[in-house]
């Protein structure tokens, strides 16, 4: 269908029959059925599929996209909508108006839920949310949602992610169309500039100074650069962002390209987000078709294009510089700055670089305000952030809080503290670049934003929020992001490519209980040369979680060096037993034995005493007839 | 040209010869064929007016890019940290195990299965995770992740 562009006028008119649209369709049932990567993977499509049949079934008639006044009366909306961020219980279903959410949903209970809660009003006990013996069956209830404030991912997980009209309806592009008209690209930059936001990528430089600097620099061509490239592993949420409310990301985009002047924007994606792609695409389309993006968009003179380029699986191309230079088809390493991305970015271009959550953020500023940012967060991290709350917690998810939320709040209030009653240890704040904060009082009350991170040597990074509990290693979870990092080293400073590399080998060698002393003064100056010669921000902040576990969790690396047992790692190790039909009763490994683990007399079976034997290991390799095997049992 | 490479061709064509393109084109070529081969990288060489050494750069320095044929079902068990403290590293070995692999081998003798890992597939909800030529499977254990891979094996011997 061709379509004609849209005016200032005519999208004033789409706006208000969609807004329109939108209330008569809140009138109507509708079922919502989660299509993120996560619940997709647990059978969100069958569930789709089989609400779609069931309705067809009772000759219920479905609408596609919003209700309006010319079609005829349908009876409900089935629409597939972005990351609810319960990943935990999913497959997910959300029943509107009544607000009800059902949890591990699963193709056969369709038949149900129409029938029962579509149809009859009736809620499914089964398939409520239950906590502590009390049931939730509605979604604002759950106490994993009512300490977030959602404000980007607001629409993932109520809107359908491809429908256009609806994302207009809820406001959309109307940020846009304000900026286009109303305001100078100088305007924007200070608007960005005084709602005080900050790159959500990871470092939390003021968005406004970027913006104001690209748009100062004399060049005939810029481009905007939206960084989806999310390859903190544990982190997901710009990919829900990019699933679930795709046209932020382009309306944020093309907010910046008005304030700098650009008339060219690419979104970076990682390869391994293959649905993120696919609906920015889509969405691109869209907004292509009804003129918001394109050539002189909406009859002015301003030009916009979105380009959507797919990673092929390097860390350090998360970097800008590199970033960059993958875009442009060559090996994705970072370069020396200065000078910096806006002055020498893209093809060699003035360029604004940021992330995808701080991109979406951008249209809810020009929209609402700077006061309303600021009614959010903390003064000097204001807004909210995005986190992927994983490990061992109970609720694993998307979520979303005001800066300055504390870690206890997130850990415990919203994550619902550790699994199968463990006790919690420490969170990874950062992922690989980022540091490890502990158990303490002082840590639980931290409020997350940047600075306060930056004080205890952690930072938000991208935000992934990784729980660990009282059966994690701290020295492995640290040679893990050693290892990880290493593995993405570019390779092109020294610094990185070789210290990382040593840092493993020690790291491997201390979790073998085959480190000293020295060894743990090693890392640290390893880690301080590291820090402050390397290349870009991969390299420099590669050794934090060395860092911070050396700096909160020391007794654990004392274990591994100084008693060569640590009761960590031991404790998921096989245990050693002795074959009775093999043992002659030399007594070579009761001799050996650190522990005294071992008795038995001369020419006699012996035996492992399971409450003394630390797993050594040393009876095992010192057993002449091969008598003694690691078995899981023991 | 041979025959084997025409799809090859038509993918380069279809974005213009342009060498901005180098890295979309190749993955465009990898997932028609599975693999980049020598006669493919110099092929994109070729059209694109640049040197075998620059492809050959670009294809080894992205992990997705793989120089050797692979398998006919590519497994990847995330080692992301959320798969890795919920144990996803038992999952691998267990596999490894499995598929008979040694040293640096991915490959199982069969051809069947590749074995990969992958840094993170943000499906962190539901770790651990591993994936089977894309599709996503969640919460495994060894025994789940080796029941799958059993399906497939007596499926394949149905079929021949």
């Amino acid at each position: 269908m061709i379509r004609t562009k849209l005016t200032r006028d005519s999208f004033h008119v789409f706006q208000a029959n969609a807004r329109n649209a939108l209330k008569q369709s809140e009138q109507v049932p509708s079922v919502l059925i989660c299509a993120g990567t996560g619940c997709i993977a647990g059978g969100a499509m069958k569930i789709y599929d089989n609400i779609r049949e069931e309705c067809e079934k009772r000759g219920l008639t479905v609408y596609v996209g919003l209700k309006h006044d010319t079609d005829e009366e349908k009876s409900l909306h089935v629409k597939m909508s972005g990351c609810h961020g319960f990943c935990e219980m999913g497959p997910l279903v959300h029943i509107e108006p009544m607000g009800i959410m059902y949890i591990h949903v699963k193709p056969e209970d369709c038949r149900e839920i129409i029938e029962k809660t579509v149809l009859g009003g009736e809620v499914i006990d089964r398939l409520v949310y239950h906590l502590d013996g009390v049931a939730y069956p509605r979604q604002e209830d759950i106490p994993f949602y009512k300490k977030q404030h959602r404000v980007v991912l607001e629409n993932c997980g109520r809107s359908d992610a491809e429908d256009i009209e609806e994302y207009i309806a809820k406001g959309g592009y109307a940020g846009f169309e304000k900026a286009l008209f109303e305001m100078t690209g100088e305007e924007i930059c200070k608007t960005i500039t005084d709602s005080g936001l900050r790159g959500r990528g990871g470092g939390g430089f003021p968005a406004g100074r970027k913006w104001e600097g690209a748009r100062k620099q004399k060049a005939e061509k810029k481009y905007v650069v939206c960084n989806g490239d999310e390859g903190d592993p544990g982190a997901f949420m710009d990919r829900s962002i990019m699933e679930g409310n795709p046209h932020s990301v382009l309306e944020g985009m093309m907010i910046a390209g008005l304030a700098v002047g650009s008339d060219e924007g690419y979104i970076y994606v990682r390869a391994e987000y293959p649905l993120a792609v696919s609906r920015l695409k889509a969405a691109i389309a869209k907004a292509e078709e009804y003129g918001l993006l394109g050539e002189r968009i909406m009859g002015t003179g301003f030009s916009f294009r979105i380009h959507v380029n797919m990673g092929a699986g390097a860390f350090v191309c998360g970097e800008g510089s590199a970033l960059t230079a993958s875009i442009e088809g060559n090996r994705g390493m970072p370069r020396v700055k200065p000078p910096r991305t806006i002055e020498h970015g893209l093809w060699s271009e003035p360029t604004v670089l940021n992330n995808v959550e701080t991109f979406a953020n951008v249209p809810l500023i020009v929209r609402n305000g700077v006061d309303w940012y600021h009614t959010i967060g903390t003064r000097t991290s204001p807004g909210t952030k995005a986190f992927a709350l994983t490990g061992n917690v109970v609720n694993t998810g998307l979520i979303e809080v005001p800066m300055g939320t504390t870690i206890r709040e997130v850990v415990f209030d919203i994550g619902g503290g550790i699994r199968n009653g463990k006790k919690f240890k420490a969170v990874q704040i950062g992922g690989p670049s980022g540091g490890a904060t502990t158990a303490s009082q002082e840590h639980l009350d931290l409020p997350l934003d940047f600075d306060s991170l930056k004080s205890i040597g952690a930072m938000i990074g991208s935000g992934g929020l990784v729980v660990m509990d009282e059966d994690t290693c701290m020295v492995e979870t640290a040679r893990f992001f050693m290892e990880f990092t290493q593995k993405e080293s570019c390779g092109k400073c020294v610094p990185c490519r070789e210290g990382t590399k040593r840092m493993l080998e020690i790291l491997d060698r201390i979790v073998k209980n085959q480190g000293t002393m020295e060894d743990l003064d090693l890392l640290e100056e390893l880690a301080d040369t590291i820090s402050s010669t390397a290349l870009c921000g991969l390299g420099q902040s590669a050794c934090k979680p060395v860092q911070s576990t050396l700096k909160y969790f020391r007794e654990e690396y004392l274990a591994h060096v100084v008693d060569h047992h640590c009761p960590i790692c031991n404790r998921e190790k096989p245990h050693p037993v002795i074959d009775a039909e093999k043992c002659k009763g030399c007594g070579k490994c009761r001799k050996n034995c650190p522990m005294e683990a071992i008795s038995g007399a001369v020419k006699q079976v012996h035996t492992i005493d399971p409450e003394k034997c630390i797993n050594c290991g040393a009876c095992v390799g010192n057993c002449p007839f091969g008598a003694i095997t690691a078995s899981k049992e023991g | 040209m041979s025959n084997e490479l025409t799809r090859a061709s038509e993918i380069i064509e279809s974005y213009g010869c342009d060498q901005s393109n180098l890295i979309a084109i190749m993955q465009e070529i990898q997932a028609e064929y599975k693999y980049l081969s020598e006669e493919a990288l110099t092929l994109v060489a070729e059209k694109l007016g640049v040197s075998a050494a620059k492809v050959y750069s670009v294809a080894t320095f992205y992990e997705n890019f793989s120089l050797e044929a692979k398998g006919k079902y590519i497994i990847k068990v995330c080692a992301g940290t959320a798969c890795h403290v919920r144990k996803s590293g038992p999952i691998y070995d267990a596999i490894h195990d499995y598929l008979g692999l040694t040293g640096k081998k991915k490959t199982s003798a069969d051809g069947l299965f590749t074995l990969e890992t992958v840094a993170c597939l943000g499906a962190c909800g539901l770790a651990p995770v591993m994936t089977i030529d894309g599709e996503v499977h969640a919460k495994m254990t060894p025994e789940t992740a080796l029941a799958l891979l059993e399906d497939i094996r007596k499926k394949e011997a149905a079929a021949v």
